[in-house]
């Protein structure tokens, strides 16, 4: 109905990315962004721009740089090199309050709520009623009320404390919270990925609502019948860079999800072995289920195999992980290993010889790492108990088998004895892996383990990764980069909302099919 | 727009968000009765104005530690700063009303500052608080053994005795209408301003209060510097109470210590962001009450800080009931 009721200028202009001949400038510009990560470059020279009173939609891969691009609009990361216009007038956002100053307000994926806040204060964090620096409560709380009541949480009491809310009513806060600074770009960042569907007709609402009143709005979703019902124009990120802005319904999905792949291949794998008959199961998953965020997972992987698990960004992969390797309570379901039943209740249990399981952590700083000490104190800290003599740590035995992981792995280091924080990210990386192998897991979990790691040490990690299933591990590789997935993985299972959304082998492993099952569209027929 | 049950609602909703503070109230006025029934004298005006005024020196102590705690700190100097303003206040609280009015100014700026100075060096320094604090309490210290390197100084007796004795026709301790007081003019103002919600948005987590735009550094600097201003209070009326000054390493570190104790049985939490000042005030009361009930049921006082020990792990247990909800074990350790 609403767009029925405006003008629809894009369609006349054409592509709304390039300042074009038009009269005004638009809204809000970004021009020859550039921003870099250490060595990663997260967006190459990015132009991108957006009109008042239209929802634009921002699709991308993992890794992209929409994130990237947001938080530059917001204020929170500054570009290595570009500028920002509002109005046509140039802007610098030393912090995210400098972009809220100017009415750029985003709803990030990450939810910016004080949990030990009540939901007035939170709504009302960022410019609370009030004079001479004290909050008038009474005029915060109707506030409040009106603003829930807006998003349609009427039933929500501003005196509750939000950790008390369920996760979707949070997010409904979030949005009334980002209401009350009056937006003039409002940008969500997968918004909707906690709500209810009822919710998420009532943010369609309140979004098509605010497009009237003039709000420029930014997009962001993976979810491909989102953009269609609300999206003007939509723009698609790849490899940090903008490849095309079009008008809604001017592609089809597919049309789309080419545009979002489109890369060339630079990996090198090791060849995958053929099978005559399925391998033994070494691990099998059964309808594993912990609270919203896995959904009767089942799944098998079996000796001297690699299955990869993909999809999009926080669609339960890491959970699965965790709940293997015996880090989360209450998880249902039942998993065997080599045909027994086990439960694992802590890291402790799932790396005991008579499990075998390893878990390289995806932070490999926080999870992976003890930075300060050294590589050899590294190395040997999961298989400390394997080296004993007596009550003491067999040094002697326990050097010779870090020197030989140090070799085999190619770890550049000065000396065993340098804290580990001395080293680059890939050998650091190689650490972690050293550590796990230390123990002779047959059960290894990977939690994306080639993030941010150069292309070199990545193609080491793929041959000792087929070298080990070569030898019988059995091997879970979880990854956000699709690549890996094609060209690692002997079968690859893509997880959407917290269950297995599609399992797919041999042929089926193509990026189309990944992309296309991550996005939980269905596959064209034949595929 | 809101519920119609919306009054009973949120009487509902408060309670059960002060429900560490109800606590502490609770159980002080059980082991007050306990007390008062077992007072030879019983309930009398002199009784509770002399536990009055050994409850509020902890009490405002125990106030000022609130306010680093609420932004997920923690002030290791407040005991020292409250020694120091003391050793001060004994050599400066003397003489014409004029001199004595100029020389409380002077006690309370002076706790204020060295707040400040905490606070400083915990935001521009980006130091831990705790080492900030054991550092700069160590120098306060120094600071008050400079001033009284021997016990002893002088305060304007009248003041002191209105300040320790009674008013409204001997019936209320001034002690706690001078807490009243505090509570009234610093702490219910500092809680509704800016500045108090956003020590509070802090110690909830500090990265969503970066992202909502909080003034963070100055927020925190705020919580240590009016956390001196209290310990500055505290030190003018342990003046007032002994009549000197006494630069004394022991009462420093006790009240330090107490007073973080306090604040966990008031229902403050140690990772910041919940509780308040009142509860606090409560939790000091508590642990002062141990100190007359053992003298009321003739029990040796060594057994002061075993009494201590098990309420403080009483009240700590409580609130670390928490755990057996986490359901990712790795929530543990954040």
């Amino acid at each position: 109905m609403n767009d029925l009721q405006r003008p629809l200028p894009a369609q006349a202009t054409g592509p709304a990315t390039r300042q074009a001949p038009g009269p005004a400038p638009a809204f809000w510009q970004m021009r020859g962004i550039t921003k870099r990560y250490g060595g990663v470059l997260a967006l190459d020279g990015v132009d991108f721009a957006c009109r008042q009173g239209s929802i634009h939609a921002v699709l991308g891969e993992n890794g992209a740089g929409k994130s990237t691009l947001i938080k530059i609009a917001a204020g929170v990361v500054a570009p290595t090199a570009g500028t920002l216009s509002l109005e046509g007038r140039t802007v610098r956002f030393g912090g995210p309050q400098d972009a809220q100053a100017e009415g750029i307000v985003c709803i990030f994926q990450e939810l910016s709520l004080l949990p030990d806040l009540s939901v007035a204060d939170n709504i009302c964090m960022t410019a609370p009623p009030g004079r001479f620096g004290f909050i008038d409560a009474r005029a915060q709380r109707r506030r409040a009320e009106e603003l829930l009541a807006r998003v349609g949480c009427a039933e929500v009491n501003p005196l509750e404390r939000v950790k008390n809310l369920p996760l979707s009513r949070r997010q409904m806060v979030e949005i009334a919270k980002a209401l009350d600074r009056r937006p003039r770009l409002l940008i969500l960042d997968e918004a909707t990925s906690a709500l209810t569907a009822a919710d998420v007709e009532k943010v369609y609402g309140i979004l098509r609502a605010l497009r009237q009143e003039g709000l420029a709005i930014l997009y962001i979703s993976h979810r491909m019948h989102e953009i269609e019902q609300l999206a003007d124009t939509c723009s698609v990120f790849r490899n940090g860079r903008h490849i095309e802005t079009f008008a809604k319904g001017s592609k089809s999905d597919n049309e789309i999800v080419r545009l979002m792949i489109g890369r060339e291949y630079t990996q090198v794998y090791p060849p995958k072995p053929t099978r005559a008959a399925p391998p033994t199961p070494a691990l099998a998953v059964k309808r594993l289920s912990w609270g919203s965020r896995l959904k009767d997972v089942s799944l098998t992987v079996g000796k001297g195999e690699i299955v990869g698990l993909g999809g999009l960004d926080g669609q339960g992969q890491r959970e699965l992980l965790l709940a293997l390797f015996g880090v989360l309570r209450g998880v249902g379901g039942t998993v065997e290993i080599e045909g027994r039943p086990v439960k694992l209740r802590s890291p402790g249990t799932a790396k005991a010889p008579r499990h075998g399981m390893a878990l390289i952590p995806e932070d490999r700083k926080s999870e992976g790492l003890l930075l300060p000490m050294s590589v050899r104190d590294n190395i040997s800290m999961a298989s400390i108990g394997r080296f004993t003599r007596g009550l003491f740590i067999d040094r002697r035995r326990q050097d010779a088998r870090i020197d030989e992981m140090i070799r085999r792995l190619a770890i550049k280091i000065g000396d065993p004895g340098d804290p580990v924080a001395t080293l680059s990210g890939g050998n650091q990386q190689k650490v972690v892996i050293a550590k796990w192998l230390m123990t002779e897991a047959r059960i290894i979990l990977l939690n994306d383990p080639t993030r941010g790691i150069d292309v070199g040490t990545k193609q080491e990690i793929y041959q000792l990764l087929r070298g080990l299933a070569d030898a019988g591990a059995a091997i879970l590789f979880y990854t956000t980069d699709y690549d890996e997935l094609i060209g690692c993985c002997d079968r690859v299972s893509i997880m959407y909302a917290g269950g297995i959304k599609r399992a797919l082998t041999g042929p089926d492993i193509t990026e189309e099919n990944i992309v296309a099952s991550a996005l939980n569209i269905d596959l064209k027929a034949g595929a | 727009m809101s519920a119609p049950s919306g009054t009973l609602a949120d009487w509902r909703l408060r309670l059960g968000q002060s429900q560490g503070a109800l606590i502490a109230v609770a159980v002080f006025l059980a082991m007050f009765s306990l007390y008062i029934a077992n007072h030879p004298a019983g309930l009398t005006v002199p009784v509770v104005t002399t536990a009055a005024n050994k409850a509020v020196l902890l009490a405002l102590v125990a106030m000022a530690q609130t306010l680093p705690v609420l932004t997920g700190g923690l002030d290791l100097s407040v005991g020292m700063v409250f020694v120091m303003t003391n050793c001060l206040a004994s050599t400066i609280v003397s003489g014409e009303p004029w001199q004595v009015a100029l020389g409380i100014v002077a006690v309370l700026l002076a706790g204020a500052a060295a707040g400040f100075v905490n606070g400083a060096i915990v935001v521009y320094g980006r130091l831990q608080p705790i080492i900030t604090t054991l550092a700069t309490g160590a120098i306060y210290y120094g600071i008050a053994l400079l001033l009284r390197p021997v016990p002893g100084g002088d305060v304007d007796p009248d003041l002191a005795d209105f300040m320790t004795y009674t008013v409204f026709g001997e019936t209320v301790p001034t002690a706690l209408v001078l807490l009243l007081a505090v509570v009234i003019l610093i702490w219910l103002p500092f809680r509704n301003s800016v500045v108090g919600r956003g020590c509070y948005a802090v110690g909830s987590s500090e990265g969503a209060a970066y992202m909502s735009g909080v003034a963070i550094g100055r927020s925190r600097l705020a919580a240590y510097t009016l956390a001196g201003l209290l310990a500055g209070v505290a030190g003018l009326m342990l003046t007032f109470v002994t009549f000197s000054g006494e630069a004394s390493a022991p009462i420093g570190g006790t009240y330090t210590l107490n007073s973080i104790a306090a604040v966990v049985i008031g229902g403050t939490s140690l990772y910041g962001g919940a509780g308040g000042a009142i509860g606090s005030i409560f939790g000091a009361f508590i642990l002062r009450t141990i100190d007359d009930l053992l003298f009321v049921f003739d029990l040796p006082p060594l057994w002061q800080p075993l009494f201590q020990g098990v309420v403080l792990l009483g009240a700590v247990s409580l609130g670390a009931a928490r755990v057996f909800r986490v359901k990712n074990r790795l929530e543990l350790f954040n």
